[in-house]
């Protein structure tokens, strides 16, 4: 069987056993490729039935409005419930606490507000479209992967995982994250939106852009960066590979408007598809750290 | 192109994270800002060059110990295939790890230290090998360089080990003599061992045959998911979704569910891109009887020539894998494919020292420990035994307080 064919299958039988095993599922949709990756492959798995999850967003309100209008349109597009959660809400409770400064992003306050809509609605299991190969300790995770009341996760107490089996009984306050392409590369995603002819947000293409230079990377010109005089705005043919908030998602230099294009230099690159992540270059367990906090 | 996958059985001690490293980075498959990062951590090799092991080592408490402790999935890819590796670790106390890693692995890496040969190690990780029935073996006789690349050490090893695969039935073992610290025979032939006329080790990766036999074994699906869409135009549809487990089904076929036993037609094979005339082992589909019949998650199709066992009294190998040991008054939930049911393990047989393989007495089972057990399930079990079709004669066994898997069940025999 073809490597696509092969890693579809598999996910889709992973999507199954969500609905087999869980009461309310959830699929955490952020309107980057990874999730919209998840959106085709749960047609193939229910259709022409209803999905058995609604889709829910964590929206940091620092989104690209790009994505935002397609993550509605997609939504009303397959005829699904979209449930949007606002960071904005938790920070005007006073739940969470705006970071100051240049590097401020709301990244790390989603969290809370993730953990929020799943105890408000109740939600037994996640499903999100993390892979193994972004980061390494990602590549430990599970497919099934019990989280407790914090959401946290604990590298060592994770249970075995054989074969094709998946063990999704939980106790009371514990709720699971379902991870269905958790074999595939970025590539491979790449190899099937093109295979599949899906679409996804403008912003994966190249565009011209206001960029300003930070850390090293170029970032989308805007007022959630805050900018000041110091920052000097270029006007650059720039692409994302990578769609997360605003603050946190660095744009790659490009003039590659078509996907045959985008795969062939997303092959080449010498960088990885999180080299483009603020949030993961704080330190060498940044990830392992914000996973155990409850982070997806 | 295909997908390969492959385990990596042995220590740090072996080289073994060094020998993963020295794939990924001699195919490219190490990034600047990946390798940027490696540089800048404390570790070095002696010469002072990079230690291509930090690549595989993922959690803190990894790193800080320079030791793997759980399951790391490496991805890969060459022109022509893709690769998974489940990196493993080697010490007995972490058998676990490797048994799970092994349930989803094509083939498993065998590491030998040349200096060291046949250890207590490699009789252990060989029998978990040929317990979770892989289809391939490979021997990497490591450190070659230690033992100025001798052919005379790799045929001494190439005949001990092979003794060792005939005792334990496994059948088909490649042998590569290799340094992965310098390279040698891993993706680059190496200039120092001319006598060695094989195959490297990524070449063999590239070529082996996987999975080609599974087609032809009896045609099972377990149902996992009924689709009932209950809209007006849409009012009678029904499909069982659920992947083909091991051989082919065909429209027209007549199946039979179990454990009910009754019989049907096929009418349909569906997916979201169309029909299908035949569905092969692997793929994920839905399927159309001609008969309205009680089927529900859990309930497994399958061919009517070549059924599965139905029994719920079983004889089974299990690995325990939880610190709590194994309770023979206790009820646990055993889960086979979709279905899940109640289970008692109500007697151990014998226990395997796995480093001696010698079978013993025993009256209780710890944290990775293996051996032969009987159980009784509430409800009956459609399977095969695991040796003739291991696609689908595993099974879990998770404790009912805690929600925990642990147990891995090789299903042999109805009693």
């Amino acid at each position: 069987m073809d490597y696509l064919d092969q890693l579809e299958a598999e996910a889709i039988a992973i999507l199954r056993e969500v609905a087999g095993q869980f009461e309310k599922p959830a699929l955490l949709f952020s309107g980057g490729k990874d999730s919209i990756t998840l959106v085709r492959l749960a047609e193939k798995a229910f259709r022409p039935g209803k999905f058995p999850f609604p889709l829910v967003h964590v929206d940091t309100g620092h989104n690209f409005p790009e994505v935002i209008e397609f993550r509605d349109r997609l939504a009303k597009q397959i005829g699904e419930r979209l449930i949007v959660a606002n960071v904005q809400d938790a920070i005007d409770s006073g739940k969470v606490i705006e970071q100051k400064g240049k590097d401020a992003s709301r990244n790390a306050l989603q969290t809370v507000s993730l953990l929020e809509v799943i105890e408000q609605n109740k939600f037994d299991a996640c499903i999100g479209g993390a892979r193994r190969d972004e980061e390494k300790a990602r590549a430990k995770e599970r497919i099934f992967s019990v989280r407790d009341e914090f959401g946290q996760w604990d590298p060592k107490r994770q249970r075995p995982e054989l074969w094709n089996t998946f063990n999704g009984r939980i106790n009371k306050g514990e709720n699971v994250r379902v991870f269905p392409i958790s074999n595939w590369t970025e590539l491979d995603v790449w190899n099937y939106i093109k295979r599949e002819k899906i679409e996804i947000p403008s912003i994966y293409y190249s565009h011209n852009r206001e960029v300003i230079e930070r850390n090293g990377v170029w970032m989308a010109a805007h007022e959630f960066l805050n900018m000041d005089a110091d920052d000097t705005v270029y006007t650059k043919s720039v692409r994302f590979r990578t769609v997360g908030d605003m603050t946190c998602t660095a744009a790659v230099e490009s003039v590659k408007t078509d996907i045959d294009d985008i795969i062939l230099e997303i092959s080449q690159s010498k960088i990885s598809e999180r080299g483009a992540r603020m949030d993961d270059k704080v330190s060498e367990a940044a990830m392992e750290d914000r996973k155990k906090g409850g982070y997806f | 192109m295909d997908i390969l996958k492959f385990l990596t059985a042995g220590s740090v001690d072996d080289g073994k994270s060094t020998l993963i490293g020295r794939l990924l980075y001699d195919t490219g498959s190490v990034l600047a800002d990946q390798l940027e990062a490696i540089q800048k951590s404390s570790r070095k090799n002696e010469d002072g060059t990079v230690d291509l092991a930090i690549l595989t080592d993922g959690l803190k408490a990894e790193r800080e110990q320079g030791i793997t402790i759980d399951v790391a999935y490496k991805y890969f890819q060459t022109e022509k295939r893709k690769f998974i590796i489940a990196d493993t670790p080697g010490h007995i106390q972490y058998t676990r790890n490797m048994v799970t890693g092994a349930s989803n692995a094509d083939l498993s890496i065998i590491l030998i230290d040349a200096r060291k040969g046949v250890i207590e190690q490699t009789i252990r990780h060989t029998y978990l090998v040929s317990l979770l029935a892989l289809e391939h073996v490979v021997v990497c006789v490591n450190k070659m360089d230690m033992v100025d690349y001798s052919e005379e050490v790799f045929d001494r090893i190439h005949a001990e080990y092979h003794a060792l695969a005939v005792k334990l039935g496994i059948h088909e073992v490649t042998f590569i003599p290799v340094s992965a610290l310098h390279g040698d025979n891993i993706v680059n032939d190496s200039v120092n061992m001319p006598w060695y006329k094989g195959k490297n080790l990524l070449d063999h990766l590239e070529t082996v045959p996987v999975r080609e036999l599974d087609t032809l074994l009896p045609a099972r699906m377990a149902v996992q998911w009924v689709v009932r869409p209950q809209t007006d135009e849409l009012h009678d549809y029904r499909g069982y979704a659920g992947r083909i487990l091991s051989g082919a089904l065909k429209l027209g076929d007549t199946i039979k569910v179990f454990p009910s036993g009754m019989k049907s037609t096929i009418s349909k094979i569906e997916t979201f891109d169309g029909e299908h005339a035949i569905a092969e082992d692997g793929k994920s589909i839905t399927l159309h009887l001609a008969d309205e019949i009680d089927i529900s998650r859990g309930d497994m199709i399958g061919e009517i020539e070549r059924p599965p066992i139905v029994s719920n009294e079983i004889e089974a190998d299990i690995c325990w894998m939880d610190t709590r040991e194994l309770d023979t008054s206790a009820t646990y939930f055993i889960q086979h494919q979709s279905k899940v049911t109640r289970c008692k393990i109500r007697e151990i047989l014998y226990k395997v020292n796995i480093n001696t393989l010698e079978k013993v007495n025993a009256d209780s089972f710890g944290l990775n420990d293996i051996g032969r057990v009987e159980i009784k399930t509430a409800d009956e079990l459609a399977f095969d035994p695991y040796d003739k079709n291991k696609r689908n004669g595993g099974a879990i066994i998770i404790d009912s307080r805690t929600n925990v898997t642990v147990g891995a069940l090789m299903l042999r025999a109805a009693l």
